[in-house]
């Protein structure tokens, strides 16, 4: 046999059927469903006449437009708009008879941060969703991608999606991390080398030792950020703490099920000599605590450089660097430091989940925030939450002076109220900075929970190793 | 779905690169459960300022490009989330083709799901039609998907690359679940064969 990347073995094992042009049409093992693009998909199976083909292996969870509040409980704090959504959800589950953690539900939250905690993200699956940052789940081994309404509408009526294959990109990090560089640098860094256009047309699998030596939860974090590479997905071999993380939860196999699954994830990882259409090697020690200073995730600086200078770029991205400093409200050569901010949010599917709420309560713990800045954490899960709770770290952070929420997508996108005021700038654990994604003319600095918390303690964007 | 077959349309030049969904349809406008009348909110943040009143040098608003059918576009045109909004709003506005040197992976096929074509070229003839399009509302460009050909006002002919499924699919104006449902035999085998291997899935 033809040796083979891990992409192609699980692309392999779900061909449903493949066209004489290589049209396939790929099986999905998990349809993952949020309120915000799956309305007028279930819409169009209700007048189509058409029916969920695999109820059991669709989870919806209302998790955009939540709001995050403390009473969020009292209908009143959903506007009428997100109401509606989120109604549609509550009906369309019910109707179609899928999964769904209602906002009442403490497992509700983050649909990226539901899934793999509930068990239902597992090693060698197909997973998409209706939302661009279902690559998370590829630190599984799991083949995850984001797809458009009508491709949602087709998964519900098939449980399958048309494709064609995508070529294989391998990024090595070899190596160890510094102290204070986390997954978070490291999934930008590998933008930055790429460009937001450098993954378009394939799927990336990371590899080397930086990347064995994360934690699952660290692993999501560098996947969850693949799109903003271009990817199709990101992806991470299984290994002993990928069964470690599964092992036990909700929906993950158990006993001879265990076994057997156990014994396939073991299959999956590329083969020595697997032919990778592309290859990127990134030295571990080379990446620094990094932070963006534009509106493209490609514009991506360590902490202790400068804002550079339009000219230094070429073709388009001379006027888009021009723009990016225009709208952000900086200088060429001013340092990142310099950077003041009027506010923090830690939370989203790139940086919700506890681990990511420890490291920001290791900066934090017996500090204040500064003066007058608004800070806010949203825990990815409500699970999430109350384990943060338990542990202690809720009250780190509501001592150092930030607000303590309820899980979702909150500042992230900035949906529901949790927004940036007009040129209001945050240093935020989310993906994309975006013009306008936290709020409209919000400014948005993309940083580590690390970063985010020293930023909150200083009221600048801050190198995080002067506080540890 | 509409079907697309030729387009003969004002184009309208838009060099920035990285246009990403949230410019295209900014969030606000994703509360709608329905998939219709998001044109008047295309590019909403660059087109009209905070009274609604519209910014006059946004391209869009110049009488020139009012009625482009047209984009053509700096590289990797509809990149970031996969609100399907982007093309439904793009589609209620009137352009039915949008051409660039890269489009992210799922703006790319959402496009094909509503009778918008996408063209990929390569920088310097991309660049040929934007200056082209610069010319204003006289510059028309004549596009047609069956013999995959674009040509400039000047009479410049580009050829461009589509998957043939894809192409299919749009020229005949078809609704892939139907397609896919033809194939419901091949489905089931299977997902009968992949429950006995996996049956923890
Ligand atoms: S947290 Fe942000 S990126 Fe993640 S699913 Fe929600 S809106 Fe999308």
């Amino acid at each position: 046999m033809s040796p083979k990347t891990l992409y192609d073995k699980i692309w392999d094992a779900h061909v449903a059927h493949e066209a004489d042009d290589g049209t396939c049409l790929l099986y999905i093992d998990r349809h993952l469903v949020h309120e915000v693009t799956s309305p007028q998909a279930f819409e169009g199976l209700r007048m189509t006449g058409r029916t969920v083909r695999a109820p059991d292996k669709t989870i919806a969870v209302p998790d955009h437009n939540v709001p995050t509040t403390l009473d969020r409980a009292n209908a009143e704090t959903m506007t009428a708009d997100s109401r509606i959504q989120v109604d549609a959800l509550d009906t369309n589950a019910k109707e179609f008879g899928i999964h769904y953690y209602p906002v009442s539900d403490v497992r509700q939250g983050i649909v990226h941060i539901v899934g793999p905690e509930q068990g239902w993200t597992l090693p060698g699956m197909t997973v998409v969703c209706g939302d661009s940052h279902t690559a998370t789940h590829g630190a599984f081994g799991a083949l995850a991608h984001g797809i458009g309404t009508s491709e949602v509408e087709h998964v519900l009526a098939t449980q399958t999606l048309i494709q064609k294959k995508s070529k294989n990109f391998k990024v090595e990090v070899t190596g160890k991390l510094n102290p204070g560089v986390t997954a978070k640098d490291i999934t930008m860094h590998v933008i930055g080398e790429t460009g937001t256009a450098g993954g378009t047309g394939y799927v990336i699998e990371y590899c080397g030792e930086a990347i064995r030596e994360l934690s699952m939860e660290g692993r999501m974090t560098v996947c969850n950020m693949a799109i903003e590479g271009g990817a199709r997905a990101g992806l991470i071999a299984p290994d002993e703490k990928t069964y470690a993380y599964c092992k036990g939860r909700p929906q993950a196999p158990t006993g001879a099920d265990w076994d057997k699954a156990q014994a396939w994830w073991e299959t999956l990882y590329s083969d020595d000599n697997a032919h990778w259409d592309l290859e990127l090697t990134v030295d571990a020690n080379d990446i620094a605590p990094s932070v963006t200073w534009g509106t493209s995730p490609e514009d991506v600086l360590p902490i202790t450089a400068v804002v550079p200078d339009p000219a230094s770029f070429k073709g388009g991205k001379v006027d888009a660097a021009k723009r990016s400093i225009d709208y952000m409200g900086l200088t060429a050569g001013q340092k990142l430091t310099d950077i003041e901010i009027d506010t923090v949010f830690i939370g989203s599917c790139t940086n919700g989940r506890i681990e990511d709420l420890r490291a920001a309560a290791a900066i934090l713990k017996g500090k204040k925030i500064k003066d007058g800045l608004r800070a806010m954490i949203v825990p990815g899960s409500g699970l999430v939450r109350a384990q943060a709770e338990e542990e202690g770290l809720a009250d780190i952070f509501k001592d150092a002076g930030f607000e303590w929420r309820m899980a979702g997508c909150s500042m992230c996108l900035a949906m529901n109220p949790d927004q940036l005021a007009e040129g209001e700038r945050c240093a935020s654990t989310s993906n994309r900075n975006f013009e306008g994604r936290q709020g409209y003319k919000g400014r948005t600095h993309l940083v580590s929970p690390g970063m985010a918390a020293a930023a909150a303690i200083t009221g600048r964007l801050t190198d995080v190793r002067e506080l540890m | 779905m509409q079907k697309f077959d030729t387009l003969s349309g004002i184009a309208a030049p838009m060099p920035l690169v990285n246009i990403d969904t949230d410019m295209i349809i900014p969030k606000v406008f994703l509360k709608t459960i329905k998939r219709s009348g998001l044109g008047v909110n295309l590019f909403d943040e660059m087109r009209f300022d905070r009274q609604g009143n519209e910014i006059a040098d946004f391209v869009l608003n110049q009488p020139a490009y009012r009625d482009a059918s047209v984009l053509v576009a700096g590289d990797n045109f509809g990149c970031g989330s996969s609100r399907e909004h982007a093309p439904w709003a793009i589609a209620d506005f009137g352009i039915r083709c949008v051409i660039s040197t890269s489009f992210a992976d799922i703006f790319y096929s959402n496009c094909f799901k509503n009778g918008i074509l996408p063209i990929v070229l390569p920088e310097d003839q991309r660049d040929a039609l934007m200056k082209d399009a610069e010319k204003g509302a006289n510059a028309r460009i004549e596009v047609d998907l069956d013999a995959q050909t674009v040509t400039s006002s000047d009479g410049d002919v580009y050829t461009f690359d589509v998957d043939s499924f894809k192409k299919h699919c749009l020229m005949n104006g078809l609704d892939d679940i139907g397609l896919t449902m033809e194939k419901a035999a091949s489905i089931d085998t299977f997902e009968a064969q992949a429950s006995a291997d996996r049956p923890w899935v």
